[in-house]
């Protein structure tokens, strides 16, 4: 395999728990993301699946240098990401954008469509000659299916998946090399969202982009995804092909997950054993000891409580998984 | 839903709602766009014509009388409104009419000033605290409530009084200037907590993220994407603080602490008459109501304003 575009070690973001305004005291940290690593190659699509609360968005934030992580390496073609600064820090941006969830907040409701799109270039001059960046704003609305003549419109006088193609394009201006999808399809109908994420792979294709693609709903990545990395509050439970995840997920939050996604053939229905997970999400802030999952899994002994279990490939498994009692479903599947 | 099923650019997807001048016609930015939309509204023409007329009175008082506001002859005191004098004469057996036409440029300069300052000021740091969220919030929140905890009576008298020794004539624009001053020091808070809390909504929000995420500095961040999306609350508040302020400066000249004779201002006017409203109503009618449709004018500028910014609302 090619060199990893984007590679992530141990990555750890905890966010401080603060009490009393005028001398504030940390009592706690909200583990968001603990100890994540993962490798993007060129080209290629990751998803990264988990439910709401489990660290996805702030793992999308960090990677993009939003936000400080607490400790951890980042490396993006071979540079340390988190040591670059100023302009370095800027020639970087080009290379790595995100797609946000939330096509209603995610575009300035005061600014043009073209204004919207052109401000890539208008923060990086050198990509397009001045006198160019009007040409450039609508090919680019063109190339996400978008009409070129709608620049001078407001986002609001555009539907959920219309807003979704401009961020798509605002994203894309700067010919990004990765690109971050932070759950970019999850506040769309479903009916709009097997359209953006035709468009997304089509992109894909004419520019070569590698995707993280980052949701909390197995299925919607299931046709995008090369890789897949299943998230459990910070840590990533399950790392595999799209195959080994949707054909032989091996721990059991996964497996549960898995069985969650509805099926679209009435005749296999109840043929499939369903697991249902009881209780919530555990809090960042108390996570429980030994293996994060142990409070709602089915599997869970006396060692789950004491001993984390490695990310590793077990030998009942083809790939890794976290999980003590990792091993194939036995289960009848959806296909 | 119409959305186009291929990437091909499909045009005529969705049926538009505002007509497109074509591909021909370079990007307008918002305040651009704006001026189109407000020289469609009658509003802001009544708004735009009322203000360039106070301003007139204010800027040329002798094209509009030619009486003397200060002269007061106590044999026409308490005279009603007739055809010598049409608004009357006040207690001194001054003309109203005048008084009412040379108290504009005193009121309207409090008013104007004291908003633009307090506006400015408590808009600059109300940026500042909620885009930075650190240390300089703590710090500009602290100093904020220290001024906002004082009483504006008792403010403006200390201010004032520290300014001025009891007795001493000072020139009228020294004084409008001190007043404005007192004013602004005393009510920049609270301009400041109404921006402060529109800029941590709007610093949280995607297309912030986005921009960031892009490159863009602290500058552009809070000049293109904050800033015009904290405006409209801090614009209504100005607007409303306005008439508020022409008010403030009467308080003040109540207590012989702001504006004065010689100087004429609606102010002045409205406490010197206040004591006598069922005496002579007309000596306060007036210039209380030219106040008000002071206020009218700059609030519907203020709404109109608002509305044109946010192209929702188009």
């Amino acid at each position: 395999m090619s060199q990893p575009i984007l590679s992530v070690r141990d990555l750890v973001k905890h966010f401080p728990v603060t009490r009393g305004v005028l001398f504030r005291k940390t009592v706690g940290h909200v583990r968001a993301v603990d100890g994540v690593s993962l490798d993007l190659h060129p080209g290629e699509t990751l998803g990264v699946v988990g439910e709401s609360g489990c660290g996805k968005s702030t793992l999308a934030q960090v990677l993009m240098r939003l936000t400080p992580p607490t400790s951890g390496t980042a490396t993006f073609e071979g540079e340390d990401l988190f040591a670059k600064r100023g302009a370095a820090l800027t020639a970087w941006r080009r290379d790595m954008q995100i797609v946000l969830q939330d096509p209603y907040t995610s575009l300035n409701p005061r600014k043009t469509v073209g204004d919207i799109v052109g401000e890539p270039f208008d923060i990086h001059p050198e990509v397009a000659p001045k006198g160019d960046r009007r040409r450039r704003v609508q090919e680019l609305l063109e190339v996400v299916g978008l009409n070129p003549e709608h620049i001078r419109r407001y986002p609001h006088q555009f539907s959920g998946g219309q807003r979704q193609r401009v961020g798509i394009a605002r994203a894309l201006a700067l010919r990004p090399k990765v690109i971050v999808c932070d759950e970019p399809v999850s506040a769309l109908d479903v009916s709009i969202q097997a359209q953006v994420l035709n468009l997304l792979s089509d992109l894909q294709r004419e520019f070569g982009l590698a995707y993280l693609f980052i949701a909390h709903d197995l299925g919607v990545v299931r046709h995008l995804c090369d890789r897949v990395a299943v998230m459990y509050l910070g840590s990533i439970v399950e790392t595999g092909t799209a195959e080994e995840i949707y054909g032989r997920a091996s721990h059991p939050y996964t497996q549960a997950l898995l069985s969650s996604v509805p099926v679209p053939d009435p005749s296999l229905r109840g043929r499939r054993a369903a697991i249902r997970l009881e209780g919530d999400v555990p809090s960042p802030a108390d996570p429980p000891s030994g293996c994060r999952f142990r409070t709602r899994c089915p599997k869970a002994a006396a060692i789950c409580a004491q001993d984390p279990p490695a990310l590793e490939v077990r030998p009942s498994t083809d790939h890794p998984a976290a999980c003590h009692f990792a091993e194939p479903p036995h289960l009848v599947r959806a296909d | 839903m119409t959305e186009p099923l291929t990437t091909a650019p499909s045009p005529g997807v969705d049926d538009g709602v505002v007509p497109d001048n074509g591909p021909g016609q370079a990007t307008r930015g918002l305040w651009a766009d704006a001026w189109t939309e407000l020289r469609g509204r009658p509003r802001f023409w009544i708004a735009a014509a009322l203000i360039v007329l106070l301003l007139l009175m204010a800027l040329a008082p002798s094209l509009f009388t030619s009486v003397d506001p200060t002269v007061g002859l106590l044999e026409r005191s308490r005279e009603p409104p007739g055809p010598d004098a049409v608004f009357g004469y006040d207690l001194q057996g001054r003309d109203v009419y005048a008084r009412t036409i040379y108290g504009a440029a005193p009121s309207l300069a409090v008013g104007f000033l004291a908003t633009f300052g307090t506006v400015v000021v408590g808009s600059l740091a109300g940026l500042l605290a909620g885009y930075s969220q650190g240390w300089p919030d703590s710090l500009l929140s602290r100093i904020g409530e220290i001024f906002a905890g004082l009483p504006f009576v008792l403010g403006g008298i200390v201010i004032l009084t520290s300014f001025n020794k009891p007795g001493q004539i000072v020139g009228a624009g020294q004084l409008v200037f001190q007043v404005v001053l007192t004013i602004v020091v005393l009510t920049w808070p609270v301009a400041m907590r109404i921006m402060r809390a529109a800029a941590i909504e709007t610093s949280q929000q995607d297309y912030v993220k986005a921009a960031k995420a892009l490159g863009a500095g602290p500058f552009r961040v809070v000049l293109r994407h904050i800033l015009p999306n904290t405006l409209a609350p801090v614009l209504v508040y100005g607007a409303i603080q306005f008439g508020v302020f022409i008010g403030a400066e009467a308080t003040l000249s109540f207590l012989g602490i702001g504006l004065r004779d010689p100087v004429v201002s609606w102010g002045v006017m409205i406490s010197e008459a206040r004591d006598r409203v069922q005496d002579i109503p007309w000596a306060l009618f007036f210039p209380a109501g030219f106040l008000v449709i002071t206020v009218l004018a700059f609030v519907m500028m203020g709404d109109a304003v608002r509305d044109a910014l946010d192209p929702r609302g188009r």
